[in-house]
């Protein structure tokens, strides 16, 4: 298995540290961040091993958190799992389905570490937790969609920051209309956001039973969605030229196109706010809000992003000790801000976040902007559908959305008719996936 | 012919053991695990499965999408095959005849194998870039003419030439090897009685490479249908809208990314009878063809 340079330095120090004192109770922590991300991961392990002198991290880098999910999966299989797992959204049903996890809330009862859960923010709890609202996994590296513009080229074409689609379609009227040789919009397809962070933030449903909270025989409906509506004007601006496609395939993403200054839009996660502040080009001027929303719809909150981490079963007393240890270690105000600066994500806390926006932390670059994926998660309290998605196959679902949306803004077919294919081949594997956990309940 | 027998059946298994060992832990033993897997619906975290039958294979059988990737598959493997295998058999024909600065070339010819698949995809990705590589000056010409990002053909055509090129280094050791062992003699005397180069390529070495031409096609072909997944993963993800969906590559996509263990399984069984059967019909039907010397 590929593992990251971070990943060995992390190794290298931890065999150094193992020299150094040998009866350290170890334990193993296995993450999927990458590059910059993963070697901030690795650094937090290297703090928390300095701050202890009984408990070691052991701490692994995979290539990403789908290699991460799948290499826990084998080693649990194999009894060699690691205590604690940075797992993503979509790997959030099987591990819940399992129940092979120590449920953090639980965990730390158990070894009486007080940690003040209703401190998180309730859009970042809720994602991890049960359908009755008890946290399974410790809320981590977390971040919600915004929307980046170029603010120079929106002062040019005079237009306000768009604040629903409507308004967004006329700004890219507007930027075209002044510079027609620029790319208003860099659209790439993203799932997470032109279909969930939209259908949160409006307050409609993407599947029944409540995004699948409330039970594992849940369909898909946003086919009967205005999220329907809103790929059409995608496609739209698309056709007429006022957006255009960027992709790795054609060389170029969309983030990478707005930090060329190539597009004055795109769409994408504030964990980028950090790379966009490290690498831009000369003289770009860029700002974030939030994503907007159809016209006549109040707003509700975005949902939450990234990872969270998980303690698996089958581990001794002393390592979940270790594990509780380095969670209450990464939940202080001091390691949030660590993170949370090093990084693009946010914090995760209210008490950290008060506590950064008092400092000022907020308030000016490079860290300027962050605040407004705070407010976009917290817009409204989260709602039966501002909870998030608790569906199964959840990467395979958001593939059959892919290639759906690809055929049809390739022109193939209509936006509903792809939709439809999509809803109801994600119908199947929901299905398939209640029969594998059949005489289960999600917990 | 002579052959050679170890006189102490001891030494020979123990000989052949770590082999056999190797063969039934990371072929055998994963296969039979598959095949059993293709049959349930397996938990990803373990905690039980349930026995199916055949719903599994129904479902993938009865799935249109599934049979186009099948498709896509067969095509991939024949456009590149042929694509690998003509191109090289032509550079090995070059190289046999010792044109100026063959030597140099044949060393050249070799490297590209040496290239992992996921890094040959790179290269290529740059190069077939709509709007960053070399093809960006194609389209400067001819606007929109090249745009793989979302035609499903033309991504396809990319794909399959990224492969052939990767391909093309070992047939070409294959083939000239060949070219070389057939002997000088014949050649001549082929001259002596008058035959132009062209001829003698039609009447005495193409003949005389069948065999290699035959182990070169069952390789690719093979190869073809599971080694195209490092290009497929950095070139296309398998789109547009699933034009490159290979076999292979859905397999990697609902198994190792989706956790939908079973109906990899299951797909993994169908592919695995697929490349037997291909070279089952080789053997049978081409292999008949083909004269060993």
């Amino acid at each position: 298995m590929t593992k990251t340079y971070p990943a060995l330095a992390a190794l290298a120090v931890a065999c150094f540290a193992t020299t150094a004192s040998a009866d350290k109770i170890k334990f193993d922590y296995w993450y999927g961040l990458t590059g910059d991300l993963g070697v901030v991961l690795a650094q937090t392990c290297d703090r928390f091993n300095a701050s202890q002198d009984k408990y070691e991290a052991v701490c692994t880098g995979y290539d990403g958190y789908e290699n991460v999910v799948q290499s826990a999966i084998a080693a649990f299989r194999a009894g060699k799992a690691p205590a604690l797992l940075q797992s993503f959204d979509a790997g959030t049903a099987d591990l819940m389905m399992s129940g092979q996890f120590y449920a953090v809330t639980q965990m730390m009862k158990d070894y009486n570490i007080e940690i003040d859960w209703s401190d998180y923010f309730p859009a970042i709890g809720n994602y991890y937790a049960s359908s009755k609202g008890e946290l399974f996994s410790m809320p981590f590296n977390s971040s919600t969609a915004v929307m980046y513009y170029n603010t120079d080229d929106l002062t040019a074409a005079g237009v306000a920051i768009p604040t629903t689609w409507d308004e967004f379609g006329a700004a890219l009227q507007a930027l075209k209309a002044k510079n027609a040789a620029k790319c208003a919009y860099g659209y790439e397809p993203q799932v997470w956001i032109d279909l969930e962070q939209y259908s949160a933030i409006n307050n409609i449903p993407l599947a029944t039973n409540n995004n699948g909270y409330d039970g594992l025989d849940t369909q898909l409906v946003y086919n009967t969605t205005s999220a329907v509506k809103h790929m059409e004007d995608i496609k739209s601006w698309l056709d007429a030229g006022l957006a255009e496609m960027k992709v790795s395939a054609g060389g170029m993403n969309s983030q990478e196109a707005f930090s060329q200054n190539l597009c004055s839009f795109f769409f994408g996660s504030i964990a980028s706010h950090s790379s966009l502040n490290l690498k831009h080009a000369e003289g770009l001027n860029w700002d974030v809000a939030m994503i907007p929303t159809e016209k006549g719809m109040e707003r509700h909150n975005s949902v939450v992003g990234g990872a969270s981490l998980w303690v698996l079963a089958g581990k001794t007393e002393e390592e979940y000790r270790g594990v509780a240890e380095y969670l209450k270690f990464i939940a202080t105000p001091e390691e949030i801000k660590f993170f949370v600066s090093n990084t693009g994500y946010i914090a995760v806390t209210k008490s950290a976040f008060d506590a950064l926006t008092g400092e000022g932390f907020y308030s000016a670059a490079p860290f300027k902007g962050r605040e407004v994926a705070i407010a976009s998660l917290t817009a409204t309290e989260p709602g039966p559908l501002g909870r998030g998605f608790r569906l199964g196959s959840m990467i395979q679902l958001r593939a059959e959305w892919l290639s759906e949306v690809q055929a049809a803004l390739a022109g193939d077919k209509p936006v509903q008719e792809a939709y439809d294919t999509a809803v109801e081949r994600g119908n199947a594997l929901l299905a398939k996936f209640a029969k594998t956990y059949a005489g289960k309940t999600l917990p | 012919m002579r052959r050679a027998y170890f006189k102490n059946n001891w030494i020979a298994a123990l000989m052949v053991t770590p082999q056999l060992i190797v063969v039934f832990t990371f072929f055998y033993f994963p296969a039979s695990q598959a095949m059993y897997w293709a049959f349930t619906l397996e938990q990803p975290w373990g905690g039980g499965n349930t026995w199916v039958g055949l719903d599994n294979f129904r479902a993938i059988l009865s799935d249109d999408l599934y049979w186009s990737s099948v498709w896509l598959s067969i095509v991939f493997a024949l456009g590149s095959t042929a694509l690998a295998v003509g191109m090289a058999l032509i550079l090995a024909i070059f190289v046999d005849r010792q044109l100026a600065g063959y030597k140099a070339y044949k060393i050249g010819m070799i490297w590209p194998y040496a290239i992992a698949a996921p890094a040959v995809g790179l290269a290529f990705r740059f190069i077939f870039s709509p709007g960053a590589g070399i093809m960006m000056f194609v389209n400067q010409v001819f606007p929109d003419l090249w745009n793989p990002v979302e035609n499903g053909t033309q991504a396809m055509a990319m794909v399959i030439l990224a492969g052939a090129w990767k391909q093309v280094a070992y047939n070409f050791i294959f083939f000239l090897a060949g070219l070389q062992s057939i002997p000088r003699s014949l050649i001549e005397a082929g001259a002596m009685d008058g035959a132009r180069t062209l001829r003698r390529m039609r009447d005495i070495q193409l003949p005389l490479l069948a065999p290699t031409f035959f182990f070169v096609l069952v390789i690719n072909i093979t190869d073809s249908f599971t080694d195209s997944f490092g290009i497929i993963d950095t070139m296309t993800a398998g789109g547009p809208s699933r034009a490159t969906n290979l076999m292979v590559y859905k397999i990697f996509n609902d198994g190792f990314q989706g956790l939908d263990y079973s109906g990899a399984a299951a797909q993994s069984i169908i592919l695995m009878g697929l490349v037997i059967a291909l070279t089952f019909v080789q053997f049978r039907y081409i292999e008949r063809k083909v004269h060993y010397t």
